[in-house]
């Protein structure tokens, strides 16, 4: 089936058909992810969060799906998800301004 | 987002406050399979009573709040009160039997002017008595004595608070009743309710505040333990996570928020065979506030009876150990995940 655009959220429930093709390699991502998700020495909702934080930074709808509804079965609310993706808004907005000194290195570097 | 509405879908004249409306609703949705086709595979149809340990009471609609969710439609508004008649009838039924849990709900039961009375009859004949108590009826000048009325007569209080943070509570219940609802939990822990007392059992009840299921109990019993004792230094001593039943209230939020076919297609894609060996119905019996006997709370309100239809003057035990509990689709919500009955997850 052909869409008209990139994305859509119907998508997100056939995540498993990935495995009909190597299912040996999509076997071991889902058991993978499925234990990095189990509580563990963080808790399995701190990691929904870091993981909502995450789906924000690499800007992934399905992922932003997934762990919004999943931050909230854990219990967690919209402050705190609003936190965890303010999180991710400052890493990324420091990571570029941080690169500025690279900027401030090289432009200083080249003026007189 | 928008704010609790302040009025009963009675008040509101809706077509969908009628049950048969609901269940239409429910019965017409594009599902992957039938309650009983479920029951069917897990090989428990028809669904039989296993023994009934809890006789619920349902002493009437009247309420304080008007919580989003409610699957009672209860309000201020509402008129269908218990009276000491039909009360005597169960305590009637109740001395025939050794049924040894009388569950009382609403409404706010508190409301009911003889709860009090209900209370004291029960505990006379021996029974555990448990009150679902919405907390914010503890703070109104009448019932400002009731942490002590309980714990006089060892009611266990099973109050409901969806979330430790107020703003989901107050987004379900209604403004205000978070901080209200703080400080009647402060009042239960100063009569010794929540610290793991015997006859002073303080039990919280979370429904999401939205389309999804509820996370995993033990794991939220956790998080708001530590969490009400850090931020308002409020202790208890369990919390039932309750799936939100696609009828009522909730039913007519899930169509407005147009959720409600994907949330039904959740319910039924998480049908757990173990859930549904464990649901509430089969192991106790609801009386309404006019007498007439149902399954449970959620058929009560569906208006649903026992089938044959029992009154509680006419109170069969046997009878009602023999029968064929009454299913429909409603039902996904008891028995999906870790399943979910008036005492928590069932799975």
């Amino acid at each position: 089936m052909t869409h008209s655009h990139y994305y859509d959220r119907e998508d997100l429930a056939k995540f498993g058909e990935i495995g009909e093709h190597k299912p040996e390699l999509a076997e071991k991502f889902f058991d993978y992810y499925g234990a990095v998700f189990e509580d563990g020495a963080l808790t399995a909702r701190e990691k929904a969060l870091i993981a909502l934080g995450v789906a924000h930074a690499i800007q992934c709808p399905y992922c932003i799906d997934s762990y919004s509804k999943d931050c909230l079965r854990k219990g967690a609310d919209l402050d705190q998800m609003t936190e965890a993706v303010h999180v991710a808004a400052a890493l990324r907005g420091g990571a570029s301004l941080v690169h500025g000194i690279q900027m401030r290195n090289r432009a200083q570097k080249l003026s007189m | 987002m928008t704010e609790p509405a302040f009025e009963t879908m009675r008040a509101r004249r809706l077509p969908l406050a009628e049950p048969a409306t609901q269940l239409s609703k429910l019965r017409a949705l594009d599902l992957q399979k039938q309650m009983g086709e479920a029951l069917d595979e897990a090989g428990l149809m028809p669904l039989r009573p296993t023994k009934i340990d809890t006789f619920q009471i349902n002493v009437g609609k009247l309420c304080n709040q008007t919580c989003r969710h409610c699957h009672v439609d209860a309000g201020p508004d509402r008129r269908e009160v218990m009276t000491r008649e039909t009360m005597q009838q169960c305590i009637d039924a109740l001395a025939k039997t050794e049924i040894p849990i009388v569950d009382i709900t609403g409404g706010a039961p508190e409301l009911n002017p003889d709860f009090r009375w209900l209370v004291e009859q029960c505990r006379a004949l021996g029974r555990h008595v448990i009150n679902r108590c919405n907390l914010t009826i503890l703070l109104t000048p009448s019932h400002a004595d009731l942490p002590e009325f309980f714990a006089q007569h060892d009611v266990e209080v099973v109050c409901s608070l969806p979330h430790y943070a107020r703003l989901s509570t107050d987004r379900q219940r209604g403004g205000g009743v978070f901080e209200k609802s703080i400080r009647a939990l402060a009042r239960l822990n100063e009569v010794g309710y929540g610290s793991g007392a015997p006859g002073r059992r303080l039990v919280l009840v979370t429904n999401p505040v939205g389309a999804f299921l509820p996370g995993d109990q033990a794991a939220l019993e956790r998080e708001w333990k530590r969490e009400l004792d850090r931020r308002h230094g409020v202790r208890f001593d369990a919390l039932y996570c309750i799936t939100n039943m696609p009828i009522s209230r909730y039913l007519e939020w899930l169509v407005e928020s147009d959720n409600l076919l994907e949330y039904q297609r959740e319910l039924v894609g998480a049908f757990n065979p173990m859930a549904a060996a464990n649901v509430m119905c089969r192991s106790m019996v609801s009386v309404s506030w006019d007498g007439g006997l149902y399954d449970c709370d959620f058929n009560q309100m569906l208006e649903l009876p026992v089938r044959p239809a029992m009154h509680v003057s006419d109170f069969d035990l046997a009878a009602l150990e023999a029968r064929s509990i009454v299913v429909d689709q409603h039902c996904f919500g008891c028995t999906a995940g870790a399943g979910s009955s008036c005492g928590g997850s069932t799975g």
